[in-house]
């Protein structure tokens, strides 16, 4: 299997450095924009829950981060899986990268998830389907995270946490569904959810809003934290010292 | 038959050597030779399949090693810095296990090792064996095997004279046979006279 | 090439290592009887309350014991060089990595699966729950010594990786955990457990296909 030039050439680290360096800025400020708009939209215009009062308004926070932890797992398992089969630096860069932001993003949905509940079911956790899921993603990045800091070598630690993340995302969708069954036949007392209520125009479109600039603002953190990766891991590099412009004896 | 094409290997951030090409036909052997730290050893399981290079290849006939794996492994024995041998069992289950898995005659290791004079201490845990015998049987597990290259690092270290003229005598035989060899030494070999040289980094 | 002998070999040579070593393979039972041991004291010794609690005790029990008994898998091997032997050897990797999982799981899972009665009857399970439980260990401790090989495969060159190995494979091992510790529950309800079983035996043919080839990728990481 062959990839396509332009691939190789966008994987060539100086190239990229500077494509992302002049990228993100407009991913950050369009998610700037985008969050400012949906915030007004979601905390100012949208009407209160007939049911949850101002309580729901937390969705505008807590799907977002949701959908981009699951997200970002992908993107981070694509990207693993590129650098393990294509031996490619670069996506082993953007597997490296990404790992912490999802960690952060699952994280959030788990707080806001909890906060949520309060007022929902009354407590802070219930081992529901969906938050015990986000708690099991959480510890899958967890262990990607932590098997990277345990090899010394970055070439090691590239390969190893690759097939780690291979590994979960084959089983994640395992464990989500295992979830959801194991639920299904749990005999104990069963949450008397609330119904969802259908969502009025008001309240959707404050929230795509907020999905898109949540993915803008991913988009743009991710390509920061992979310049400085390539920087790190190029640092004996010519084009690196001619960009950091490092004094002659610090190189 | 063997060849290393630009290779280019890096430890952490330091680079060991970069495009280092060669090649050993049959009949011929290679002695590496450098400094500690040079990447002898690094070198040796570049070869082997056990360390992934940066940038380059090693071929086996006429095909990158990466892509005939399992036709590579059977024509290649290898003697690391590391015995190979389970401490816990004896010589001659160790032995055992390694003509099984080769799948060669359950009693083939005899011969070689009672020319390396191990038949005394055949049934003693190898861990109570001494460092030099410990290096005896697991050179016998690559005198065994029917493989055409033989790869060795260190292959003398912790050997009495007896036992260095022994196994010289034998890489001569190998090699006379149209094998192959690549061994990484400090000593040079008595008679070095089918091996060619290569220097990594500075010379001593 | 005889795969057959070769793959033999292996297995004999890990069963002989455990005769030889068999300490190694006391402990974790001593630790399963140990754990499950102490619900009762630290909890409540009523009937009842050991009835509701028995199955997922005896499970994670199991659980932790096959995890205790996989941070050494590798590391011997990698540590003597015999594992570089395996690698570069004239057989397939994965088929030499499933034959460790097979010698691990007869070390480690087998003599779980047999002590586990013994310690049911001390939390007073009824026997269809007695037999639940020997029949999903039987399903479920295979798969675990499977997952277990890549993340033992992944830290066998990593220093300290004991706490680092347990954050790896048990997230990874939940679903046969759930599963295993429900359909005990629910057979000693009296109720029919055939799909929670056919559920564990899919998991196992699921692992037994994709792990030995994810094992080797790993292991070849761990040797470079």
């Amino acid at each position: 299997m062959k990839l396509p030039t332009w691939f190789h050439k966008l994987a060539s680290p100086p190239h990229f450095y500077r494509l992302a360096g002049a990228m993100a800025p407009w991913f950050l400020w369009s998610s700037v924009l985008l969050i400012a708009v949906g915030a007004y939209g979601g905390l100012v215009l949208a009407p209160p829950d007939y049911q949850q009062g101002d309580g729901f308004r937390i969705i505008y926070v807590h799907v977002p981060s949701a959908y981009l932890s699951t997200l970002v797992y992908a993107i981070m398992a694509t990207a693993a899986g590129i650098g393990l089969i294509w031996r490619m630096k670069l996506a082993h860069a953007v597997a490296a990268a990404a790992a912490p932001v999802g960690a952060w993003f699952t994280f959030l949905a788990l707080v806001t998830g909890a906060i949520w509940g309060k007022p929902m079911w009354g407590t802070y956790w219930e081992w529901d389907p969906r938050l015990t899921s986000e708690l099991i993603l959480l510890f899958l990045y967890l262990g990607y995270i932590s098997l990277r800091q345990a090899y010394d070598d970055p070439g090691k630690a590239d390969r190893a946490s690759a097939v780690l993340a291979l590994v979960g995302v084959v089983n994640l969708p395992i464990i989500h569904y295992s979830v959801i069954w194991w639920s299904s036949i749990h005999q104990g007392p069963t949450i008397k959810k609330l119904d969802a209520p259908s969502i009025t125009m008001e309240m959707a479109w404050p929230l795509f809003t907020m999905i898109i600039a949540y993915t803008l603002f991913f988009a743009a953190m991710l390509l920061q934290r992979v310049r400085a990766e390539v920087l790190d891991r190029e640092r004996n590099a010519r084009w690196v010292a001619e960009v950091v412009q490092l004094p002659a004896e610090g190189r | 038959m063997l060849s290393a094409v630009n290779l280019t290997l890096w430890r952490g951030y330091q680079c060991l050597f970069e495009n280092l090409s060669f090649s050993v036909g049959a009949g011929e052997g290679l002695l590496i030779r450098g400094r500690n730290g040079s990447g002898k050893t690094t070198l040796l399981r570049v070869l082997c399949g056990l360390t992934r290079p940066e940038a380059g290849e090693v071929w086996w006939r006429d095909e990158p090693t990466e892509r005939c794996r399992l036709e590579f492994g059977r024509e290649l024995a290898w003697c690391g810095h590391h015995t190979g041998l389970k401490t816990d069992l004896s010589i001659a289950q160790n032995l055992e296990f390694a003509a099984s898995f080769a799948d060669l005659a359950p009693d083939c290791w005899r011969e070689p090792v009672a020319e390396l004079g191990l038949e005394n201490s055949l049934s003693l845990p190898v861990r109570y064996l001494s460092a030099g015998q410990q290096r005896r049987a697991a050179l016998a597990r690559v005198l065994i095997s029917p493989a055409r290259l033989w790869i060795m690092d260190e292959p003398f270290a912790n050997l009495d004279v007896a036992g260095r003229g022994y196994i010289e005598a034998r890489l001569a035989g190998h090699l006379a046979g149209g094998g192959l060899a690549v061994l990484a030494a400090h000593h040079d070999l008595a008679d070095s006279g089918a091996f060619r040289r290569l220097q990594l980094g500075d010379s001593e | 090439m005889n795969l057959g002998r070769a793959m033999l070999a292996v297995l004999r040579r890990d069963l002989q290592l455990a005769y030889r070593r068999w300490g190694d393979v006391a402990s974790p039972l001593m630790f399963f009887a140990i754990v499950t041991a102490l619900f009762p004291l630290a909890l409540s010794p009523r009937a009842e309350d050991l009835q509701a609690i028995g199955p997922g005790v005896l499970w994670i029990g199991a659980l932790l014991a096959m995890l205790l008994s996989l941070n050494a898998l590798f590391r011997q091997d990698l540590e003597d060089g015999s594992m570089e032997l395996l690698v570069i050897g004239p057989q397939p990797l994965p088929l030499i990595m499933l034959c460790k999982s097979v010698g691990h799981w007869l070390v480690a899972g087998l003599p779980l699966i047999a002590l586990a009665p013994v310690l049911a009857v001390t939390y007073h399970l009824p026997v269809d729950a007695v037999l639940a439980l020997c029949a999903t260990l039987l399903l479920g401790t295979p798969t675990l010594s499977l997952l277990g090989s890549v993340g033992a495969a992944l830290t066998a060159g990593v220093r300290q990786s004991g706490g680092l190995l347990a954050l790896l494979v048990l997230p990874l091992c939940l679903p046969v955990l759930m599963f295993g510790a429900r359909a005990t529950a629910l057979a000693g309800d009296g109720e029919d457990i055939t799909g929670p079983l056919f559920l564990l035996a899919a998991f196992l043919v699921l692992a037994v296909s994709l792990v030995p080839v994810t094992a080797a990728a790993a292991i070849r990481v761990s040797l470079d």
